[in-house]
């Protein structure tokens, strides 16, 4: 069934878009501006309550996310770009719709009615509304050669109570096989990127993100190609091998993909520089 | 004739307490479905810093044996990824059990395995209360100073500001009132 699609949507980039990978906001913004579609970010919005605040209490790890739901307008989707974001917010759509007490408590603290119909998308949801021969028809610029491992991290498992909500595995390899780009089979597609221990157990992590970029490598991919933003950092802070392989943005490669010419200013902000590697697969040239 | 003993929620006495039922009413979440069939262990990603399994976590708080699991390093490795229910034959929100598990921790003053992360969490709710939205740079130097770690992993931080990735100054929101009568509503 095809979707509608909007010309506008609100948009909710997170923490973590907004500071560390405002690369992966940047070419967000852009390869959608190039798709036709205006992202108008949620004025005012808040903090998710990240991975933190569900741990320690429950209400508020409701309410937190919930005051974005009352700030979104009416009548236009929220798409959500952090997958840890929009699990927190539609936790929070789905628990509010159904307890009569929370509503009741939202609309005294928001001063509005809850509305369940708002509709929460991942970017991902909106990739597939546009649909993949409408994305890549708009294609400008060919990605050939460039052998990608595509990551998911824990974006694709989600608590059971949300398990019926459609499941992304391969989209990324799907629309980057329009461009060219060549997917890698792998086997650590869906392995958690150890989130905020990275931070509290650098040693742990450092282990992990080794095994996730060795086995990149070993399948001869020539980057990563990431979904979220926390992953990017981790994967890119945390591999202590002599040879790390750059982390892409998913965003970016669409971007790049869909004919933008800003991406020397994204790759400019990473710590391991893909600029080499794409020079010499040719997907790119200095501007 | 003594008089029998029937399960209950006063989670002091092992075995007598009926762990299960603490965790449905605070979080909704059967575990006694639960097949020890050890899909959530084998899938987690952290095993390695865990003292307890997940499973074994669950095996704990159906024993009635809450301390032990409140006490155990495993509930505070647990990042909800998510990974263990979504492979869990019998869709057991494992990451929820452990949520109660570690809020129980807390209010009971027991001693924090992982004392580190709990520290994190309280600095970013407390960046969240102060700003809105969490401000990286703060919160890790506050980290470091909290579990005074000085010197250690500052060779990140510094690459991270020589990208740009660490905003000097918090991104705030404007409307901070909501902010106070939203942590007033669950105090």
């Amino acid at each position: 069934m095809p979707q509608t699609i909007f010309p506008t949507y609100s948009y909710f980039p997170g923490c973590s878009m907004a500071t560390t990978a405002k690369e992966n906001d940047a070419s967000l913004v852009r390869f959608f501006g190039r798709m036709g579609i205006e992202l108008r970010e949620l004025e005012d919005w808040n903090c998710c309550g990240s991975s933190s605040v569900h741990c320690l209490d429950t209400e508020l790890s409701v309410m937190l996310p919930a005051r974005n739901l009352a700030l979104a307008p009416s009548g236009r989707p929220l798409l959500v770009a952090c997958p840890n974001c929009l699990l927190r917010l539609k936790t929070a759509q789905m628990e509010i719709g159904q307890d009569a007490a929370l509503q009741a408590t939202y609309e005294e603290i928001y001063g509005r009615p809850f509305d369940p119909g708002l509709q929460l998308l991942h970017v991902f949801d909106l990739l597939n509304h546009l649909g993949h021969r409408t994305m890549s028809e708009k294609f400008t610029k060919r990605l050939d050669g460039l052998r990608f491992a595509a990551y998911y991290g824990c974006m694709l498992a989600r608590p059971p109570a949300l398990r019926h909500e459609a499941n992304h595995f391969g989209l990324m390899e799907s629309i980057l096989a329009r461009t060219g780009a060549r997917s890698m089979t792998w086997g650590y597609a869906s392995r958690c990127c150890g989130t905020f221990l990275s931070v509290v157990r650098p040693d742990l992590v450092t282990a992990m993100v080794n095994d996730i970029v060795a086995d990149a490598r070993a399948c001869r991919a020539d980057c990563i190609v990431t979904a979220c933003a926390m992953c990017h950092l981790n994967l890119e802070v945390r591999c202590t091998l002599p040879e790390p392989i750059p982390i892409m943005h998913f965003s970016e490669l669409l971007a790049m993909a869909a004919g933008d010419l800003q991406s020397n200013a994204w790759f400019k902000r990473h710590l391991i520089d893909p600029r080499p590697i794409l020079k010499k697969t040719g997907v790119w040239t200095p501007p | 004739m003594e008089a029998i003993a029937y399960p209950t929620t006063d989670c002091t006495t092992p075995f007598l307490c009926d762990g299960a039922e603490i965790v449905r009413r605070h979080s909704g979440v059967d575990i006694n479905t639960c097949l020890q069939c050890l899909s959530c262990s084998g899938g987690c990603p952290f095993t390695a810093a865990m003292d307890y399994l997940p499973n074994q976590v669950i095996r704990l708080v159906q024993f009635g044996l809450i301390d032990e699991a409140l006490h155990s390093a495993t509930i505070w490795t647990c990042v909800a990824c998510n990974t263990c229910s979504a492979q869990c034959p019998m869709a057991i929100d494992i990451p929820a059990m452990m949520d109660v598990m570690r809020q129980l921790a807390v209010e009971q003053n027991v001693k924090i395995a992982e004392p580190d992360v709990l520290a994190f969490h309280r600095e970013i709710i407390r960046s969240i209360e102060k700003y809105g939205r969490t401000h990286k740079l703060e919160i890790m130097l506050r980290f470091k100073l909290k579990t005074r770690r000085f010197f250690s992993d500052t060779q990140t931080g510094v690459r991270m500001l020589a990208k740009n990735k660490l905003d000097l100054t918090a991104s705030r929101i404007k409307d901070t009132a909501v902010l106070k009568r939203l942590m007033n509503i669950k105090r």
